[in-house]
This record gives C-alpha cells, structure tokens and sequence, in this order.
C-alpha cells in the first residue's frame, strides 16, 4: 500500500516537473493577505494575466491575515527563500522601507519592462504614502482603501431614523447608536473594526490633528507620540461609555467587528472601504457614509490617509522575473482592470484614468457609495497631520495601543489613562526600534 | 542495581543509537545553540544589520513587567489546565469503570477528542463562547452572567483552559482507565467487606495505587499546558484582552514573529529552556520519590 503511494507520489512530482519545464515559463509568486471575495478578486486578477500571455506565470499563495503575511514575507527572506511579490499592508510600510536593501523599488521594475515610468498617472495621495521622501516609488499600490460609515437601512428605520440620511459627526452617531440600543432595533448601536487605523490614525488626519512629530513619521523616523492630546480622550472616553451598557460593541483587533455588523448584531459600523465587497455579498439592505468627524474641531473634516495595501518586490531575483513583475504591474495598470477592480472590490483605483473612466461611466451615479473614500481622500490638500503614519515598528505600537484600549473597554482604566500609557509604552518601543 | 547487558560487539551500540543521536543534534541541540547566540544579538528585522550585545536583551527582558506579568498568566493558565483536565478525566474513568454494557463505546468516544488539531479545538470552543453567537456564551447571558471573553480577562482565561483541558481529558481518561485496570479486584471487595463506603475506598485505595499514572500525566499535563498550547491560545484570544492570556510560550511568538524583536524573543526561549530543565529536575527528584511504584 505505501509503496504504491510513493510510487504515484513520486510519478506526480515528476509530471509537474516535466510540464514546467517543457513550457519554460517563469513562475511569479505572490504572497496576499486577502480573503473573502477580495481573495477571488486576486485569484481572477492571476488567472487573467496568465491566460493573456505566455511567459509568466503568477502563482498567488494566502499567507493569513495582514501581519502573518508580512511576518511570513520576512521569516521567507531571512531563510533565503522570499517570494517574489508580497502584498504588505499600510503599518508595514516603515517596517518595508527600514530594508531598503531587501526591496527592489517598484519604479526601477516599472521601467525595466521598456516603458519609461510615469508617477503622474498614479493618484497622488496614495503613491506618496508609498514612496520615499525622495519621490521614488518603492511599492505597488494594489489594493488602497479608506474607513467609511456603514449602516443596517432596516435596523436604522425600526428604531426611527432617517435611513437616507447617515450621521455625520460622531455626536450624530452616538445619538444613532443610542437610539438603536434603547429602541430595541438591534442588540448594538454602534460598532468599529480596527480601532488603531480608523479611530486613531484617520480620527487624526480627518479632524487635522498630530499623531505623532515628524510629520507623523513621513518625514524623518524619529517620531514621539501625540495622541493623549484632549480631542483623542474625549473620542476614546466615549466609546469607553458607550460600551458600558453594549452601545457601542468592540469586536477585536482587526476587522472582526464586521461580523457583527453582518450579522445585524450592531447598526452602524465604520470599516475599511474594501469591506464593501462582503457586506454586498451579505444582501443587506445597507448605507453608507463619509466618516464621521468631531464637530467643533478647526480643520475637520481635512481628509484620509490611504489603508490597505501594497505590493512589495524582493531583491536579488533574476532579470527574468523582474519582467515578469513589470508586466504584472502593467497588466493591473491598465484602465479596464483598475476601473473594474474599484466597482467590484470597493478598493480604491489607483489611476487617475480609471478614476475618470468610473465616473465617466455614470457608475457614481447608481452607487454613490463607490465614490465617498476617493472624495474623502483627495477632496483637501493633505496637512502635516494627513499625509499618513509611518512608523518602523506600527503594527507593534498599534499593539500597544489595542492592549491599552481593551483594558479601557474592559473598565479597567480611563481613557486618559489608557492614551498615557500607549504613548508612553509606544515612545519607547519606537526608541528601541530605531536602536537608541 | 539491574544487572549490565553486555554487547559483544563495540561497534554496533553506537550504531543502534545513532539515529535518535543524530535527531537529537539536529531537532534539540542544533536549534537550541541558535537561540543562544541569537540572545546575545540585536538585529533589525530582516536580519540586514546585527550587532553582539552581551546579555542585554536578558536586561530587557526580565525588567520588562509584561514579563513578569506572562509569567503569571502562564502559572495560572498551566496549574488550572493541568488541574482541570486531570481532576474530570480521573472522575470519567472512575464511572466508565463501573459501567458493564457497551464499556467499549463509552471508552472510544471518550478518546475521540484527543484526535483534534489544537487550533481546530480552539475554534470549536470559540464558536461556542463567542458572545453573540454561542450557544453556550447565550446560556451564560440568560442566567445573568456578563460574558464576554474579548474585553474580560478571567472570561477569556476561563475559555482557554477549558479548550486546553478539554483537549486533553481524552488522554488522561486513557491512562487512568488502564491505570484502574491494574488495580486488583480482591483489594476492593475486600474493603467493601470491611464496611468501606466508596468514597472511602476511592481515597484509601484507589487514588493511592493511581499514584504512579497520576505523576506520569502530571508531568505530561505540564507540558502540555507549557508549550502544546500555543495554537489555542493563538486561535482563541491572541494573547488579549490586554495581556490576560499572554503566556510565556506565546510572548515569545508575539515577540519575535510579530513584532520582529528577535534577540529580545530568543532571550525569553533561552529563559523558557532553563525553566523546563529545572521543572523536569525538580519534578523526577523530589514528586517521584514520593510515588510507590507497585
């Protein structure tokens, strides 16, 4: 019996062997972190590059949530066996340009596949947030996302609200959630994934607040912390009360919290703008809105920083591969890909051209929800504050800070509390980082 | 002293133990000198830049009070997982025992949860602790118990040593049924003639004979809790909420994978090798003696 198995193992091994060599086709691989129908997305996008040519083929591979997929990438080139491409999510960008010497600049790759490199057809906002203080573009933006509102239209109309008409500040939420949980309409009012990137990092940009110095980290490494500043205590001593009694409902560190919106366990939540894509899936009678900003504050609402993620390109691959790369990445350049993959994903495109393409198509008209985080994002000139975070250890502050925020939720501690000690904790991590 | 077996020939021993020589070299000792040497190192993630730094990394780790605070997290989390899984399984087996008709059924289903995967075992008990949607944790909510394992730490402690624990029962049920086995009849109908009512004889009897297989699965149980039980807790809590369930096993993964500090990480496995050492020590001098091997 077993003999058989290695046999017919052995048999296998051999015919794949043979069949990649006979072809002679150069195999890209791709490591993501998408899930759900962004992982068909990814799937689809792979297989369509490799039915419209020959020579390459990419091999996309799930390598687990965000930070598992970059702890993969990392451990991948420690042990001299790194893919090729690696998608890296928004955090894991300071932590990606500390290697400069692991990484191949996407710009160099775009001109290696023959035609000169052109930035200017990229939409700003985004490839700055992934180039370096230079201008050189070191990342691919593939899939760039904003927090928006959601909100559950039939829990919104049993507890007595305007379905049309999402809350705009979060005061207007938090009266919403209110009104949700005491009416009945659902278990929750109010829910949030990821509450470091949108209730601290884009709570910043958009009301124009500073995160941290240096630009946040955009324009040198050495950063200290900001955000015990008082306009962050009260957003944080908020949620800290509304979660007493269940309004507001934490879900976890990543985007856990969606499921409680799916499952109309909670009528509002904010989330990723590439969340759009389940919650269509989930046939819900949903809304959406702009994120909520603070009244009161000079400046808000500014605009978003870019989320989600990038495409990354190791160094030390043959010339070979490196084609292969430029031709993926013009492959997804192109208009009719970019401008499907922002209708069908919810990911913002990163061409002006499919930007103007979608809009020309009258697509905004029907699903005006399609269009609010590019608006979001591009409807002001970026301050100091709104250019983005980029720390060389983010998703280690960021878990500082999510400890800090669940011992608040817990009751265990205030916010003001709760803001000190991220900042004080996160400070020295950053120091310890950067090797002081 | 048992008596030597002698071997003729002087070659053939060294032969027959090479093999788990040679796993031993490379699956223990190879890794374990590795992380020794990355102790003494500071590096930057990708390991572009390194520099020796003697035993500060040690320095940092154990005044770092998220230590000392995963060092308790992991005595609580091991001594109830232990204690847990032991105490139901012994109560299993003492009622399998008795049963006379279909002994066989009642056995294989009991072993059957020791064929699932930690993480899997993990989920199971996440689904059905999960606040909204658990059948369990909708139980807990109408008797009027707040639960909620994501922002309470006794809650999300609670979940993972019953995953854990439960995980494990299967193979403690094994070993104390055969152990019971062992225990001759006449013993016990001798004392049931001399007016010992069951509890008494359990105590008496039984559980002083059980002694030997109850070490044996102390020591495997501690173990166990240590270091097989990172992939519930990881599918479970993550460490969280705060650093309530953060063991020792588990900072070190969050440490060195997660948040890249590698000398930092290797410094807490080199610390985590020195207490197993000195646990294993402890356990084989002073616990064993006191157990009678009959």
């Amino acid at each position: 019996m077993k003999a058989y198995g290695v046999a017919a193992g052995l048999a296998a091994t051999a015919s794949l062997f043979y069949s990649t060599s006979a072809f002679a086709v150069t195999e890209i691989s791709w490591w993501h972190a998408m899930t759900g129908a962004n992982n068909e997305v990814v799937e689809t996008l792979s297989k369509e590059f490799n039915e419209s040519q020959s020579e390459y083929k990419v091999v996309p591979v799930f390598k687990g949530t965000y930070p598992e997929a970059l702890n993969a990438g990392i451990a991948a080139f420690r042990a001299k066996q790194a893919p090729d491409i690696i998608q890296v999510f928004d955090a894991g960008t300071g932590v990606m340009m500390g290697a400069e010497e692991a990484m191949k600049p996407v710009a160099d790759i775009l001109s290696m596949g023959g035609k000169p490199f052109d930035k200017s057809q990229y939409l700003g906002g985004i490839v700055s947030y992934y180039s370096k203080p230079d201008g050189t573009m070191l990342s691919f933006p593939y899939n760039s996302s904003s927090p928006i509102l959601y909100y559950n239209k039939d829990v919104f109309q049993k507890a007595g609200l305007d379905a049309e008409n999402p809350p705009k500040t979060w005061a207007e939420v938090w009266d919403a959630a209110k009104k949700i949980k005491t009416s009945g309409a659902a278990n929750c009012g109010f829910t949030s994934t990821w509450l470091t990137w949108i209730q601290t990092e884009n709570f910043a940009a958009w009301n124009n607040q500073q995160y941290g110095t240096n630009e946040n980290g955009i324009a040198g490494t050495d950063v200290e912390l900001k955000i015990n500043a008082p306009v962050f205590v009260k957003h944080f001593q908020d949620l800290a009360d509304l979660a007493k009694d269940g309004t507001f409902k934490y879900g976890g560190r990543t985007s856990e919290a969606k499921q409680l919106f799916l499952s109309g366990e909670c009528g509002i939540m904010t989330e990723s703008s590439g969340g759009l894509g389940d919650v269509v899936k989930s046939g819900m009678n949903y809304g959406t809105g702009s994120l909520p900003y603070e009244q009161g504050v000079e400046g808000a609402p500014q605009n978003t920083i870019p989320g989600g993620a990038s495409l990354w390109v190791f160094a030390g691959k043959s010339d070979e591969q490196y084609k292969g790369i430029a031709a993926f990445f013009e492959f997804l350049s192109q208009t009719k890909i970019q401008s499907r993959l922002h209708q069908v994903s919810g990911y913002l495109p990163v061409t002006l051209a499919a930007y103007e393409d979608t809009k020309a198509s009258g697509f905004y008209e029907k699903n005006p929800a399609r269009e609010i985080p590019i608006k979001q994002m591009m409807g002001k000139a970026p301050t100091e504050n709104s250019k983005g975070v980029r720390l060389v250890n983010l998703p280690q502050v960021r878990d500082i800070m999510n400890e800090e925020f669940e011992k608040m939720l817990a009751g265990q501690q205030t916010a003001q509390q709760a803001l000190d000690s991220a900042v004080e904790r996160g400070n020295k991590a950053i120091q310890e980082a950067l090797g002081n | 002293m048992s008596p030597r077996v002698v071997f003729p020939n002087k070659v053939l021993p060294y032969l027959l133990v090479a093999p788990q020589l040679a796993i031993t070299l490379i699956f223990f000792y190879w890794p374990a000198s590795q992380a020794v040497y990355q102790s003494t190192l500071r590096e930057d993630p990708f390991g572009l830049n390194s520099k020796f730094v003697w035993f500060d990394n040690f320095k940092r780790v154990l005044s770092d009070p998220g230590y000392l605070n995963s060092l308790q997290v992991t005595a609580v989390f091991s001594v109830s997982t232990a204690f847990v899984s032991m105490a139901v399984a012994l109560l299993l087996a003492v009622m399998a025992d008795k049963v006379i008709k279909g002994r066989g059924l009642y056995r294989t289903l009991m072993i059957w949860p020791y064929a699932v995967a930690p993480a899997i075992a993990g989920m199971l008990w996440l689904f059905l602790f999960s606040p909204s949607i658990g059948s369990l944790a909708i139980g807990l909510r109408s008797l009027g118990i707040r639960w909620d394992p994501l922002l309470n730490g006794t809650d999300a402690m609670i979940l993972v040593v019953s995953a854990a624990a439960w995980k494990q029962i299967s193979y403690n049920f094994l070993f104390f049924v055969a152990g019971l086995q062992a225990i001759p009849k006449a013993l016990i109908e001798a004392a049931a003639i001399d007016g010992a009512r069951e509890t008494k004889r359990f105590w008496t009897i039984i559980f002083p004979l059980l002694a030997p297989t109850t070490f044996f699965l102390l020591v495997v149980n501690t173990v166990y809790a240590l270091f097989d039980t990172f992939g519930i807790i990881h599918a479970v809590t993550g460490g969280g909420p705060g650093r309530s369930t953060e063991t020792l096993v588990y900072k070190v993964y969050s440490d060195g994978a997660l948040n890249q500090l590698m000398g930092v990480s290797a410094a807490q496995s080199v610390i985590l090798m020195v207490i197993v050492i000195a646990l294993t020590a402890v356990q084989f001098r002073y616990v064993e003696r006191k157990v009678h091997y009959g």
